[in-house]
């Protein structure tokens, strides 16, 4: 249980700016995400923080405590590692008894072969293995104790690396994408079992992926990072219909966002065809971007895809389809704006429920949207907040 | 079954003999022909100098037990091995963890250590000799410079073996430290990571907990071929000092070669190879089975 404060943190590798500057506090008990693609520094931060690595500059706060000077056993932390990192030579049991080992034995206890003159510790001895057993049993891998890592499978590999992170009672419990070798069916029940775990321990989970359905399933918070800085710090949910900038909102949803540049000129907003009126925002004739989600696109006149009712004032775009993915449930169509052939679009759609046989798609179509499900950005690609689109007359007269 | 597929397989089967066949040669004329003819010859009395020899059964075995010089012979062996395998296994097990951590000069250090490794030993050897001279030699004039009493390290029957075991050192500590420096580098980054995490992050935990146990196969192949390195000595005794002086360096493949190749008594040189082919079996079989255990991860 500890609360985790970053401050300014900065590092460089021969002369490569990792980290510029993050700023994240993580609350007691929460459950907190970063999130980025390879090379954002996620990696690097959890580093970090664990001890691991060392700031150039900044500080790290541990329940108040700045930690930034302690090796990694003192900060009592726990690192769950991607390829687990368990010591091969080493049987389950020895594997997870290695933090209690460390912590309670003196060095020449722990020397090979200590075991034989130092039967006063058995007293320690027995309370360790004692432990073991009670998180092995919680992670149900008691019948594996005596087991080789090598002779395990990789989810059972993945709970002994858990194992080992848990049985010290660690403050703090870092997971460095720990779902990643998993193939993508115990992907989503370790995820459950991670997010289960979150919920019974009440510890403070830092946890790093570059998969945004990791991070929006599973986190309280999602800390999202681009070349070192922290772009957005918010929940799951907010992140997706609320994103502060242009690259959180194409970084999260799959597919990516509908972007379409545009242009305000006397209160009216033109993109990829549509002319909308536009109220609110800083005044003033600007080249924006304006975002949409792929499933906010209602296709009309396809076979076999269920279309939602829109609300309110709505536009429409004529689309050229050029390639459809079935995904069962659902479909995504790619395509391209009629009018404007090097705007791309991706369109994610329901299937009916009582449409057997396979969807048809028009070569060309109309999607009609909602003008409130639009996203505005302002050409240095920060959220324009406060703007409301209307129905110009000329859209309305299509 | 039909009948084609049949005689298809009856075909295959007749070609892949045709192509293990040559190995198969190779590996009889090159190793089982010589090991069973020396075996058979070690229970006769050939002589190289003469034609007439006959069966003797096992007096060549015999008289190795009861030979005082083969008894000399496997105790200066087993000296030099106990002095030469601590020195040929913990020195570059040392040199090979200093140089792993270091992030500068690490390639120049590697090169000068395997240097020796790329010299003819042989070739080498006279230069050892000449510094280890009793009376000109540099390391002696230093000794004495520093107002030592001079050391006579190949002409004393006191100090030979040791001579001899430092010359063989140096030629072998590079080689070692380029099998313990794959060795080191093979072992994941972040086991130390997670030993650092656990506690272990003092360097003792770090070797005992992690790089010892994982280096543990290339440590087994370091001692197996070392220790036969030293039971094999023979250039440098034969270059240097002949077995000289009063047998203190006739080591026991040197004592094999004066009995075959000197004294031309190639019956029991024969017997003398055999016995030396059974205890480098033993360190293979060792290597093997050890091997074996820790390989299995």
């Amino acid at each position: 249980m500890a609360r985790l404060e970053l401050k300014d943190i900065r590092k460089s590798f021969g002369g490569t700016d990792v980290l510029r500057g993050i700023d994240l506090d993580v609350e007691d008990g929460e459950f907190m995400s970063l999130v980025g693609a390879s090379g954002c520094g996620k990696s690097t931060l959890l580093r970090i923080i664990s001890g691991l690595e060392n700031a150039d500059s900044g500080q790290i706060l541990l329940d108040g405590r700045p930690v930034g000077d302690d090796p990694p056993s003192g900060r009592n932390v726990a690192m769950v590692f991607q390829d687990y990192a368990l010591y091969p030579h080493m049987s389950v049991a020895q594997n997870m008894a290695m933090p209690l080992v460390m912590a309670r034995l003196p060095i020449y206890a722990r020397l090979p072969g200590g075991r034989l003159f130092t039967p006063h510790l058995r007293g320690s001895r027995a309370d360790i293995a004692l432990q073991v057993e009670k998180v092995a049993g919680q992670l149900r891998i008691d019948h594996l104790l005596s087991r080789r890592p090598a002779q395990l499978s990789g989810g059972q590999r993945q709970r002994v690396a858990l194992g080992r992170a848990l049985v010290r009672n660690p403050s703090l419990f870092l997971m460095d994408e720990p779902l990643s070798n998993l193939d993508a069916k115990l992907r989503v029940e370790v995820r459950k079992e991670i997010v289960e775990l979150h919920r019974k321990s009440d510890l403070t989970f830092v946890y790093v992926t570059h998969d945004q359905t990791e991070a929006m399933t599973m986190s309280d918070r999602v800390a999202l990072l681009r070349h070192g800085r922290l772009l957005q710090v918010a929940m799951p949910g907010s992140l997706y219909f609320d994103p502060a900038t242009i690259d959180v909102a194409r970084f999260i949803g799959s597919p990516e966002i509908n972007l379409f540049p545009a242009r305000r000129k006397d209160g009216t907003l033109s993109f990829a065809g549509v002319r909308l009126s536009l109220s609110g925002g800083p005044m003033g004739d600007s080249d924006l971007m304006v975002a949409i989600r792929p499933e906010a696109l209602v296709v009309k006149g396809a076979a076999g895809v269920a279309s939602s009712p829109l609300e309110g004032p709505q536009f429409s775009i004529g689309v050229t389809r050029e390639a459809i993915e079935d995904l069962g449930a659902e479909i995504v169509i790619h395509g391209r704006i009629a009018r404007m052939p090097d705007i791309a679009l991706r369109i994610r759609a329901q299937k009916s429920l009582h449409h057997a046989g396979p969807v048809a798609v028009p070569a060309q179509f109309d999607v009609r949207a909602s003008l409130s499900s639009l996203l505005f950005f302002g050409a240095d690609g920060q959220r324009i907040n406060g703007v409301t689109a209307g129905v110009a007359q000329k859209a309305l007269a299509r | 079954m039909s009948a084609p597929a049949s005689l298809l397989m009856r075909r295959q089967r007749r070609l892949a003999y045709w192509l293990v066949a040559p190995a198969v040669l190779l590996i009889l004329v090159i190793y089982v022909v010589p090991m069973i003819l020396v075996f058979a010859a070690s229970l006769t009395d050939y002589t190289l100098v003469s034609d007439y020899w006959e069966f003797v059964g096992l007096d060549n075995y015999r008289r190795m037990f009861g030979d005082p010089q083969f008894a000399n012979a496997l105790h200066n062996t087993l000296i030099y091995a106990l002095v030469f395998l601590p020195g040929a296994f913990f020195t570059p097990l040392f040199l090979a963890i200093a140089i792993q951590s270091r992030r500068r000069f690490r390639s120049f250090f590697e090169v000068i250590y395997f240097m020796p490794v790329t010299s003819t030993l042989t070739a080498m050897a006279l230069v050892w000799s000449a510094l280890m001279d009793s009376r000109q030699g540099i390391i002696n004039n230093s000794l004495q410079a520093l107002g030592l009493p001079a050391i006579n390290f190949l002409g004393s029957p006191d100090t030979v073996l040791y001579a001899l075991a430092g010359i063989s050192l140096w030629s072998v500590i590079g080689f070692n430290m380029v099998l313990f420096l794959a060795g080191l580098t093979a072992i994941p980054q972040n086991l130390y990571y997670a030993a650092a995490v656990d506690g272990a992050d003092h360097p003792v935990d770090r070797f005992f907990r992690v790089t010892w146990p994982m280096l543990a196969p290339t440590s087994v192949f370091v001692a197996v071929t070392s220790s036969i390195t030293a039971f094999k000595l023979f250039d440098v005794v034969a270059m240097l000092t002949q077995g000289k002086p009063a047998h203190a360096s006739e080591v026991f493949l040197y004592l094999t070669f004066l009995e075959g190749f000197e004294y031309f008594n190639m019956g029991y040189s024969a017997a003398l190879s055999v016995f030396f082919l059974g205890i480098i079996f033993l360190f293979a079989l060792v290597q093997t089975l050890l091997a074996d255990r820790a390989g299995r991860y």
